[in-house]
């Protein structure tokens, strides 16, 4: 492979980058937002954000990438940047599977803590920000950090549509080449290490948060992995 | 906002026609998923560093990196090694590859939540390592991971569109065909899009009724 080349494949990873933090941003918003909203006291919040994550989860996010490009356009009016349209698409999608994860660890929290919340007469915000989330969200991001791995995965959909990215690159160097098994191995490795490096920074974080919660957490038996079938979308039952 | 029934009318044969692909390469994927997620799994257990470091290196590999791009290792790399199939072949065994690496970890929680006891009641019945496995961990074992694999057969279903990238007529294929002949877009995506929903939502009621049948 010539230099010309792997500059190609260098700017195929940045763009693959740029894509994977803007729509792991908006997915942890969405997450949160969906997630906090299916533990709301009103029936019709927890019915919304459940008919969001249903929809969202039940949809390929491939079919969803589609339906941003080719629908919102003509139908609303609205013609997004490929970068902002793949954000938008994978974001929406994998924040519906991050809802669910949230859910799962807020429901996790004994109910005593937020019993204690209600005698200590803290509003539901207070609640929620200093006695549920501190406690729940280190539980929440061994699920996240496989989500996050299964975000990496998804951001090779948008060269379906032509965006510039690590996939797309590939294809690229594969015409020029008329050579492929160099060029995907390379491809292969460049996605692992970035999957590697990420798996290790949500281990640091977890550690770090968990740091800051007193008592020590369940240990994780292989049970686990059978309990929460509803998770197992796309980013659950694995580890 | 403009929708046109007629439109939804005249995709609805090459719908079905789709339909059937995707369901074929479901069934077929999750056949061999299901197949070789055992037999990673059982792999994994051979008592010896040169057995489960190769396996546990090569199925984290394939876990951790993109579907579409191994589809597209198979189906480009695989005919220049003299290997040719057909791009629905490819793309059944390209998902059903991708998948059995995550029906492994199942497995292998399937076969850890047996309880020892089970094991010592092999040893000291004398039962041989192959009968104990058959006849003892394994049944107790599989009936746990059930719901676990279901779900995984869920998500498959929802990578299915990934083939259309290697040329299969599933039903994402099928409308895009159909969109760019007859340059609508909406509706046809708007169709497999509430599909996918339809039918990810029946087979999560079909789990869960499985599901509990299975516990009690």
């Amino acid at each position: 492979m010539t230099s010309g080349l792997w500059e190609l494949v260098l700017q195929g990873v940045w763009v693959t980058i740029q894509l994977l933090v803007l729509s792991a941003l908006l997915a942890t918003a969405v997450s949160f937002v969906v997630g906090v909203a299916r533990t709301h006291r009103l029936w019709i919040v927890r019915f919304l954000a459940g008919f969001y994550t249903e929809v969202f989860r039940g949809t390929s996010a491939l079919v969803m990438i589609f339906w941003v490009f080719f629908v919102l356009p003509p139908a609303f009016g609205w013609q997004l940047v490929p970068l902002w349209a793949g954000t938008l698409a994978l974001g929406l999608t994998y924040g519906a599977y991050g809802a669910e994860i949230v859910r799962g660890g807020l429901n996790a929290v004994s109910p005593a803590q937020r019993e204690a919340g209600i005698a200590l007469s803290f509003t539901p915000w207070q609640r929620l920000r200093l006695v549920l989330l501190p406690q729940a969200v280190p539980e929440m991001i061994p699920p996240f950090s496989n989500l996050l791995v299964e975000l990496l995965k998804g951001t090779a959909l948008v060269s379906v549509m032509g965006m510039g990215d690590l996939a797309f690159s590939g294809n690229l160097v594969r015409l020029a080449l008329q050579e492929s098994a160099e060029i995907y191995t390379y491809l292969l490795l460049i996605y692992f290490v970035i999957a590697f490096l990420l798996t290790r920074v949500m281990r640091g974080l977890e550690k770090k948060l968990k740091a800051g919660v007193t008592g020590k957490a369940p240990e994780r038996g292989p049970e686990a992995e059978l309990e929460r079938p509803e998770v197992a979308g796309v980013g659950g039952a694995v580890r | 906002m403009k929708w046109d029934w007629s439109a939804v009318s005249d995709f609805m044969p090459h719908f079905w026609e789709g339909l059937l692909v995707t369901l074929q390469v479901l069934v077929i994927g999750s056949l061999i998923s299901f197949v070789l997620g055992l037999v990673w799994a059982l792999l994994m257990r051979v008592p010896s560093r040169w057995m489960t470091w190769p396996v546990g290196a090569v199925t984290e590999f394939v876990r951790n990196t993109p579907l579409l791009v191994q589809l597209f290792f198979l189906f480009y790399v695989l005919p220049e090694w003299g290997l040719t199939f057909s791009p629905l072949t490819t793309g059944v065994i390209g998902i059903g590859l991708h998948y059995s690496t995550y029906t492994m970890q199942v497995y292998r929680a399937g076969i850890e939540a047996v309880p020892v006891g089970q094991w010592e009641a092999a040893t000291a019945l004398n039962l041989p390592l192959g009968r104990t496995w058959t006849a003892v961990i394994l049944p107790q074992a599989i009936r746990r991971v059930v719901p676990a694999l279901g779900n995984y057969v869920i998500s498959m279903l929802k990578d299915t569109p990934l083939l259309m990238a290697i040329t299969v007529l599933e039903m994402l294929g099928e409308a895009r065909l159909f969109s760019q002949a007859n340059f609508q877009f909406t509706e046809p995506l708007t169709v497999i899009g509430v599909a996918f929903v339809v039918i990810s939502y029946l087979a999560s009621l079909l789990l869960r009724a499985l599901e509990r049948r299975l516990v009690h």
